[in-house]
């Protein structure tokens, strides 16, 4: 087995036990660790796909961002785990009937799939001298320039939406104001008292 | 495709040794450590005391602001690398476009510094 064969089986391990760990475990916060644990492993898939920066990307934004946003959201969450439990019987009919159903969905995907004539399956990109990020780079700000624009509008959306949905100002305290603080003037704050000895103010 | 893959091997090997490095530290400390509890030595001493409360507290919803904040922003880096690396061969098209892009993010930067986002109370 070849070097690249055996890091494939290490990262679709890695990945596989990470999911079923996510899906298993009791605590929600060792719940999202193996989730960051699946990640990590599907950055290697990536990375042996010949898809560098999609990798990269994964790492940063999936690892560093998005798995710390999975902790806040669990650790928002107030977890009280005998109250999850105690669920569980409740909501097992409805969960096993949902899972039915994506099961015969995936099932019927796989049945009717046909590949196009003149696709190639899984082909390495044939990029020649032009690197990964470059050929990416080359292709998402003018070809898929409406997609491009779009995912920008999404940002905004989730922007705006975030902040009007979670943003609480409080007003019964004070805060800084820097233009206030710079403009004070020594005449008008300070006031020079004499005070005459043996009588105080 | 093997020439790239060659040039992760060193990576792959780092990674190799970080885990069994961190294994061995793991299984060394419960086979080699010696282990003699007593009631004194395991009790909280001197600078520390015993926990007020359970550590699983609610965080406050600002946490949850913030970070997605930082995921926006994040990712509209991440699609500055490829652009930055192809910048010669993208044309005025591809300048603009990312232009435009950043002037729409830019807008909602603004809101959220009229809003008051980015300050802590």
């Amino acid at each position: 087995m070849t070097v690249a064969g055996f890091a494939f089986y290490v990262f679709a391990l890695t990945v596989l036990v990470g999911g079923l760990f996510t899906v298993v475990s009791r605590n929600p916060v060792h719940a999202v660790l193996w989730l960051i644990t699946a990640f990590i492993g599907a950055t290697g898939l990536f990375v042996l796909l010949g898809a560098e920066f999609i990798a990269m990307l994964l790492m940063i934004v999936y690892v560093g961002a998005v798995a710390v946003l999975f902790l806040f959201v669990v650790m928002m969450l107030d977890v009280d785990f005998a109250e999850l439990r105690a669920g569980m019987a409740k909501y097992l009919p409805i969960a096993l009937l949902i899972g039915v159903i994506l099961l015969v969905e995936l099932g019927m995907i796989l049945g009717t799939w046909v590949t196009a004539d003149g696709v190639e399956m899984l082909a390495a990109p044939v990029a020649g001298e032009v690197q990964n990020t470059a050929a990416l780079g080359m292709v998402i700000y003018t070809d898929y320039i409406l997609l491009f624009q779009l995912a920008g509008l999404v940002l905004l959306v989730a922007m705006i939406g975030a902040i009007v949905l979670t943003m609480r100002h409080r007003r019964d305290i004070k805060r800084q104001n820097v233009v206030e603080q710079m403009h004070r003037d020594p005449k008008a704050a300070i006031r020079m008292i004499d005070v005459k000895p043996g009588q105080g103010l | 495709m093997e020439d790239l893959l060659r040039e992760y091997l060193p990576i792959m090997i780092f990674l190799a040794v970080a885990v069994a490095l961190g294994l061995v530290f793991l299984i060394a400390a419960a086979v080699l450590a010696v282990r003699n509890p007593d009631p004194e030595k395991v009790s909280a001493y001197e600078c520390g005391f015993n926990a007020f409360d359970d550590a699983r507290m609610k965080f406050d919803v600002r946490f949850y602001l913030v970070s997605i904040l930082f995921i926006i922003f994040d990712l509209e880096i991440a699609f500055l690398f490829p652009w930055a690396v192809a910048f010669k061969d993208v044309g005025l098209l591809g300048f603009w476009s990312m232009m435009v892009f950043l002037a729409v993010l830019t807008i909602g930067f603004a809101y959220e510094w009229k809003k008051g986002a980015l300050e802590w109370e």
